[in-house]
């Protein structure tokens, strides 16, 4: 097995693991989300991915772009709330950006997922520290980059980039969110973990997973 | 968790199911997506529609009808819906005249409403989005999602229905619902907090005797809370940076909306009603229109909101319009 590439086969192993994680932490999501938003966070992602899984089962696919369109688009369709439109944005303009690709190394999977993070920076308006997913998902694409640039392996490059996630995932809590329902509570969101963030991370943990880390 | 339910996984979709076979001479389901449409259409009109999470009901599925919404997409229970209902639903009511969507300020149903608006714009059909955002209980828009769209919706999506339906165009329609938009401010208070079904448990936590002032229909927090006070101190607490906010002067000729969050009984409404009248007949303020009931609900919370609208002649007029939806209907 070739370790330094993401294919097809690897694709859809990442869908089955983001299906797995996201359901095994739907509660805690939903926990967190009643805490600082409106308590759905967890139902309506476990609902996303389950179609998604079935999506991408019931299809062969030749690129690994194409497996990450259709879970764009079902995200878009099932999962509503703003995590709908903003997961459906990232998996979509990383998914443009491996059309076509039977295989992605380290470098073009940092760009896709560059790439996806500026497609949800431009719907969602967010910037860094606004306790966001942004805030998870930004520390974890520069570490991708870092990691590409200086040719390390694909497996080195993930696990720095989900140790940066969790790191930015963890460092919302003491956070005063700016963006989403969160930031109707003011100083009050303080001290709590961002669940966009935290399901940020646990889907970068899933592909680690997915890809042997 | 009590509820009157089957399957946690199938409330919206049953409560829809028994919507249109209780009210099946007004409106209909959409044969895919997961909309509510008028059932006479589409009309050669500019279609009026507007959507956002359930658990608000009569909003909007129940204002479907003549003089009202051409269509309504529900989403999950205070979930915001995904873009290929309102795709659906405009592509099944559009008329030829435009669409305009009435969108409440969400982080989810502007983007949701967004990429709607950008895949029917694709095809060349016109279409335009007014966002309501009344609450302000939201004191620092600079550094949050920004004012709430609460109860001034219900008022827009009737006003704004009567002037489609006399035949306006996209852009009249469309600069009346801004002018509603600008008119008019709402606060809400819980007493109770709510039981999201597929949740299980309150969205949160008030002592047996506190009560949160400001707060949102999703049960956002609000303003502060505080220990129950007499309905007309509450209703004072409310109706102050109502009028402050605009500001409503003295001679100004309002529609005054006491709303229930929905547990609350009708008689303890037009107590808010019977003290928000003693309230603003101090201040010179003229209530000319009214609305009381549970329009804009947040489930079983028991709590109120209050909504004042500064009307102009227009607005007056098509107030009075004839209406026939199942949540609001007059004259017809």
């Amino acid at each position: 097995m070739d370790n330094e590439h993401l294919d097809v086969t690897k694709a859809v192993a990442i869908v089955e693991n983001i299906k797995e994680i996201i359901d095994a932490n739907k509660e805690f999501l939903t926990r967190l989300d009643s805490a600082i938003g409106d308590a759905d966070h967890g139902i309506n992602m476990s609902r996303g991915f389950a179609k998604a899984l079935e999506k991408v089962r019931n299809n062969q696919y030749n690129d690994i772009g194409a497996v990450f369109k259709d879970v764009a688009m079902t995200l878009m369709s099932t999962v509503g709330g703003a995590a709908g439109p903003l997961y459906g944005t990232f998996f979509m303009r990383a998914s443009m950006k491996l059309a076509g690709q039977k295989e992605a190394d380290l470098t073009l999977l940092a760009q896709a997922f560059r790439e996806g993070l500026q497609g949800v920076v431009a719907l969602g308006k967010a910037q860094l520290g606004d306790k966001t997913m942004v805030d998870a998902l930004t520390p974890a694409i520069e570490a991708l980059e870092a990691a590409a640039k200086q040719g390390l392996p694909l497996k080195e490059g993930l696990k720095r980039a989900l140790d940066m996630a969790e790191k930015g995932m963890k460092d919302t809590i003491p956070l005063v969110a700016r963006k989403g329902r969160a930031s109707y509570l003011g100083e009050r969101s303080a001290g709590h973990q961002d669940p966009g963030a935290t399901s940020s991370y646990l889907i970068l943990k899933a592909i680690c997973e997915a890809l042997g880390v | 968790m009590k509820k009157l339910i089957n399957d946690v996984e199938k409330v919206v979709e049953e409560s829809l199911s028994g919507l249109v076979k209780a009210h099946a001479d007004l409106i209909k389901l959409h044969p895919s997506a997961r909309a509510v449409l008028r059932v006479d259409s589409p009309k050669e009109k500019v279609a009026v529609i507007s959507g956002g999470g359930s658990g608000h009901e009569p909003m909007h599925t129940g204002y479907v009808g003549y003089g009202m919404l051409d269509a309504a997409c529900p989403g999950e229970i205070f979930t915001s819906p995904t873009p290929d209902q309102m795709y659906e639903a405009a592509k099944a009511v559009n008329g030829g005249k435009g669409i305009l969507f009435i969108v409440k300020n969400y982080s989810g149903d502007i983007m949701n409403f967004q990429m709607a608006a950008d895949m029917l714009a694709a095809e060349g059909i016109p279409v335009e989005q007014v966002v309501i955002n009344d609450d302000v209980a939201v004191e620092n828009s600079l550094y949050t999602a920004g004012r709430r769209g609460v109860g001034g919706t219900v008022l827009a999506e009737k006003i704004v229905g009567a002037k489609a339906e006399e035949g306006g165009s996209l852009e009249e329609v469309k600069s009346l619902c801004e002018r509603v938009n600008a008119n008019v401010r709402s606060m809400g208070m819980a007493l109770t907090p709510c039981t999201v079904p597929a949740a299980g448990k309150p969205t949160f936590e008030l002592g047996p005797d506190e009560i949160e002032i400001g707060i949102g229909i999703h049960g956002e927090p609000g303003r502060h809370r505080m220990k129950l006070k007499p309905a007309r101190e509450i209703v004072e607490m409310l109706a102050t940076p109502i009028v402050d906010d605009l500001p409503f002067k003295a001679g100004d000729e309002v529609l005054a909306f006491v709303n229930g969050m929905g547990g609350t009984p009708l008689s303890e409404l037009y107590i808010v009603y019977n003290d928000l009248s003693d309230f603003l007949e101090k201040k010179g303020i003229k209530i000319v229109r009214n609305l009381v009931g549970n329009y804009i609900t947040s489930l079983e919370m028991q709590g109120c909101s209050i909504t004042l609208l500064r009307l102009d002649d227009e607005m007056k007029r098509l107030w009075d319009a004839p209406v026939c939806t199942p949540g609001l209907r007059w004259g017809m």
